[in-house]
């Protein structure tokens, strides 16, 4: 009978504890594949996002990053790489990996609000203390005896954007004169000594190799090597004219399917627009999507500037082909010399 | 009689004064290119102290690339280590068609650039592949995982060993084996006890070369690695990574514990070398 007793108590409170501890906890483990200088970024992010997760759900989250340039990062995931989640630095990658393997719903940019693009960024001047080129504006980038750091447009993003900011001041200046913009593009690449693939292995050469007068960079980047490598050694200079850069995210489908992580991943995307997603973005030097959500000290810190977006050059669809595609423009135009 | 000393002095003075020049030359120039770099590593990776050194070391992501470089170094040494000596045996020992093809293969690993012999593993089992998605059906995973990471590491490491052995075997020539063989022992006693006491010394020396590109390449091992933290990261790669975060010190913390792996073997190989010659 006592036996029995203690046995039925044992019993009674194994299912108390059971029902006590979460329901069906489990562990999860996101791989979340990312352009160059989102590092720091997603560093503070998926912290957040574990928390939080961990509190509504009991879950533990593990989330894996791997950083480099985006093109490069999308040609990964193309070859297998397991992503659950892709943040590149532009639609083009993403719209890749979407039509090589299948594995992104071809509608990927209607499922998140802003173009699936929860931050924006834009293209500034970095330069050295005192600006002693005395650059001001993109001529500037071509006079004699400048030297212009920017990553190459094949592999980099951030370098598309690059080209396209300059492609659009061009423009400006040239009244559409489509002969003289693509001499000043051409210009511009001869005042190129190093093209890296990423946008930090470029930040890194005129930063820490001290290579170059101006630095064309992410303006979150621009911001993080102040922080980084010590105010006063450098300047941020605004352009008169530069692009809307909108790195966007996505589900990759085809793979959280199986793994079953679709809904974590799906919440993990959909947080970025959050109140605390998008403060993490103003304080990491992104553009948020929604600005009131961030601290409005941070945001004092953006300049405002006329800016372009990739729809005035007919949408990614159309600029990747005729400026980045083998034979396209930059090809054209880009020989390097001696 | 004053004059003939003087030129018989000047003659025998030239020999240490060039002597000298040369030496200086050849220590001046291992300084600065070699002896130079490695100080600046060491010096950058204690600029913070001792405590930020080993702060970086622990950091779990630079464990995971640490223990993952051990680990691919400990599966593609021993299996190099047994084709190598298959391979300078066949070589050596026999005479047969295609062995001056198989000397040439043995020797591709050297020629080709490491991101191509990346690349040939991203076309054999990516995703476009007929063998990836196969193997991914049975659950395999190969590349982006540590199985790609250790066949690219093998494939850039193999010709060490062999390429040790095999000028070395064919030195010694099959005489010694006829003899064992013709005394009674079978073809394994005749390796274990005759073939193998004579090549060791250069088998170990193959070894550690092996060993220590294994554990330092960096091209093959980053087209196949996926670059995900803390899984499959090297200690080469790791470096890049930390050095893209602006995170100098804590990357040359990592840099220097790669060089003195390498030093470790470099030390051991000269101590072979001294046995070796003798």
């Amino acid at each position: 009978m006592t036996r029995y007793r203690s046995i039925t108590a044992a019993a009674v409170m194994a299912i108390a504890i059971g029902f006590a501890a979460p329901v069906a906890a489990a562990d999860f483990t996101l791989l979340n594949v990312s352009y160059d200088p989102t590092r720091e970024l997603y560093k503070e992010y998926n912290q957040l996002f574990i928390d939080s997760w961990n509190a509504k759900t009991g879950d533990k989250v593990t989330i894996r990053m791997s950083h480099g340039g985006s093109g490069k990062q999308a040609r990964s995931v193309i070859d297998g790489l397991e992503a659950d989640v892709v943040t590149l630095a532009l639609e083009a990658d993403i719209n890749a990996i979407a039509e090589k393997t299948g594995k992104i719903s071809a509608a990927w940019r209607e499922r998140l609000p802003n173009n699936s693009a929860p931050y924006t960024s834009t293209i500034v001047f970095l330069v050295r203390k005192g600006n002693p080129k005395g650059i001001s504006d993109w001529a500037d980038l071509v006079r004699d005896g400048v030297e212009v750091i920017t990553p190459n447009p094949k592999t980099s993003g951030g370098a598309r954007w690059n080209f396209l900011a300059a492609w659009a001041w061009a423009q400006k200046a040239y009244k559409g004169d489509e002969p003289s913009v693509r001499q000043y593009v051409s210009d511009l690449f001869r005042h190129v000594p190093i093209l890296d693939t990423g946008a930090r292995g470029a930040t890194t050469t005129f930063v820490r190799r001290a290579i170059g007068d101006v630095l064309l960079a992410w303006e979150n980047e621009a911001f993080l090597a102040l922080d980084e490598l010590g105010e006063g050694a450098f300047e941020i200079v605004v352009p008169s004219v530069s692009i809307k850069a909108e790195p966007p995210v996505a589900l990759v489908d085809g793979n959280v399917e199986h793994k079953g992580t679709t809904e974590i991943a799906t919440a993990y995307l959909e947080g970025l627009y959050s109140e605390d997603g998008q403060r993490l973005a103003a304080r990491h030097y992104y553009r948020p999507y929604q600005p009131e959500l961030a601290d409005p000290q941070d945001m004092t810190r953006f300049p405002d500037l006329k800016l372009v977006t990739v729809d005035d050059f007919g949408g990614w669809k159309k600029a990747q082909p005729t400026f980045f595609a083998d034979g396209g423009i930059f090809d054209q135009i880009y020989k390097p010399e001696r | 009689m004053a004059d003939q000393t003087i030129s018989i002095q000047s003659a025998t003075a030239e020999t240490p004064l060039v002597r000298l020049v040369l030496m200086a030359i050849a220590f001046l120039f291992l300084a600065l290119f070699l002896f130079l770099p490695l100080v600046v590593v060491v010096s950058e990776a204690f600029r913070n102290g001792v405590g930020a050194w080993f702060q970086a070391i622990l950091d779990p992501d630079a464990l995971a690339s640490i223990r993952l470089t051990l680990l691919v170094a400990a599966i593609s040494v021993p299996l190099n280590m047994v084709f190598g000596v298959a391979a300078a045996w066949a070589i050596a020992k026999f005479e047969f068609r295609g062995k001056a093809f198989l000397i040439t293969l043995i020797d591709l690993p050297f020629s080709v650039s490491p991101v191509i012999s990346g690349l040939v593993y991203v076309l054999l089992f990516g995703s476009g592949s007929v063998l990836g998605p196969w193997l991914k059906g049975w659950g395999i995973e190969i590349l982006f995982a540590v199985p790609g990471i250790t066949l690219a590491t093998i494939f850039v490491t193999f010709p060490f060993v062999a390429r040790e052995l095999i000028p070395l075997m064919q030195d010694q020539g099959s005489a010694d084996e006829e003899a064992a063989l013709s005394l009674g022992a079978s073809g394994w006693q005749t390796f274990l006890h005759v073939t193998l006491p004579n090549i060791r010394w250069g088998l170990l020396y193959g070894v550690l070369l092996c060993n220590a590109r294994a554990m330092g390449e960096f091209g093959a091992v980053s087209v196949v690695s996926g670059h995900i933290r803390g899984l499959t990261d090297t200690m080469p790669l790791h470096i890049e990574i930390l050095y893209n975060e602006y995170n100098f010190a804590a990357a040359f913390a990592v840099a220097s514990l790669l060089v003195g792996l390498a030093l470790v073997t470099l030390v051991l190989k000269t101590a072979i070398e001294r046995r070796y010659a003798d």
